[in-house]
């Protein structure tokens, strides 16, 4: 077995951007996740959960491109919308939820898990001596700003399951 | 995923290997820390009741200690399928190694959402190339047939 290094911190550029990638990807997911949440419930769709849903695609396409002006700050391309689209798609049917409370869920955990995504991100980076060449109080501060509307997303979703 | 589980995993991988009690040297070994930090993290996981340790015999799993172990193992397996088949990451597993720390369980959940892992995941995890034994990684096309 290869020797693996137990260290939570973050060391280089690359290993930031990389990390950056996957906050894309997880943007990504929840926007796909939300546009066919919105897609296979249209017929029924009550006017609540759609415009939970349309807000949720909408901060995700932010936060998206907040990232990739940071990713591109350290000279690494984006991943493309459409091929995570796709394998949303391919994996769609397996996944789906079949009712409100089934979307609701759903979207109460992409917005869980950005949120934990993002606090660990930013403990790694704040454990970090290393020198990036994004400026660090900028980083901190797009990434603290994320975080801060994940956890209104979670507050939001949990509101209106709490009220349904 | 916390160093308490990246301990399991270990453990769990190198008592495979070993085909019996993981001994502290290997544990070390396989994550490039000091035996006494090792015996450090071990002792932790004792006392959780996570792992035995039989002293000139080694760390064994306990019963709780194998399904943290395996858990750790999947989001292992899921953060090199997502980096090899979505990120097309050649480098994948230093990489992955790099990132395990800072991946919790719930965000490999979710990105295990978009990958295509098999049913029979972590015991398809191979120790010796240090990957899932049905990881597709780019290769060579096949030439068609005529």
């Amino acid at each position: 077995m290869v020797s693996v290094s137990v260290s939570q911190r973050i060391t280089s550029d690359d290993q930031l951007a990389r990390l950056l990638q996957i906050g894309i990807v997880l943007e990504e997911v929840v926007e796909a996740r939300a546009h066919h949440h919105y897609q296979s419930l249209d017929a029924e769709l009550d006017a609540e959960i759609e415009a939970l849903l349309a807000g949720a695609a909408e901060e995700s396409a932010e936060h998206r491109e907040r990232l990739e002006s940071l990713i591109e700050g350290l000279g690494v391309d984006s991943v493309p919308f459409d091929e995570i689209e796709s394998l949303v798609d391919a994996r769609y049917g397996r996944t789906q939820p079949d009712d409100f409370d089934g979307v609701l869920y759903d979207q109460l955990c992409n917005e869980e898990t950005a949120y934990k995504f993002y606090d660990d991100l930013i403990g790694a980076i704040e454990a970090s001596d290393a020198e990036f060449s994004v400026d660090r109080e900028t980083l901190l501060e797009t990434l603290e700003t994320i975080r801060e509307e994940e956890a209104e997303g979670v507050s939001e979703v949990t509101e209106v399951m709490e009220r349904r | 995923m916390n160093t308490a589980d990246q301990y399991l995993k270990t453990i769990y991988v190198v008592q495979q290997q070993e085909d019996g009690p993981a001994s502290t040297g290997s544990i070390a070994d396989a994550l490039d820390v000091s035996p006494a930090s090792a015996n450090e993290m071990i002792g932790k996981l004792e006392a959780r009741g996570l792992a035995e340790h039989e002293k000139y015999k080694g760390v064994r799993l306990t019963d709780d200690g194998i399904v943290r172990a395996r858990d750790a193992l999947q989001t292992y397996c899921i953060i090199e399928r997502f980096l090899a088949n979505v990120l097309g990451v050649e480098e994948f597993r230093a990489e992955a190694r790099e990132l395990e720390a800072v991946i919790d369980d719930t965000v490999a959940d979710r990105l295990d959402t978009i990958i295509d892992r098999q049913p029979e995941c972590p015991d398809c995890f191979d120790p010796e190339t240090d990957a899932c034994a049905c990881l597709e990684v780019a290769t060579a096309p096949v030439e068609p047939e005529q």
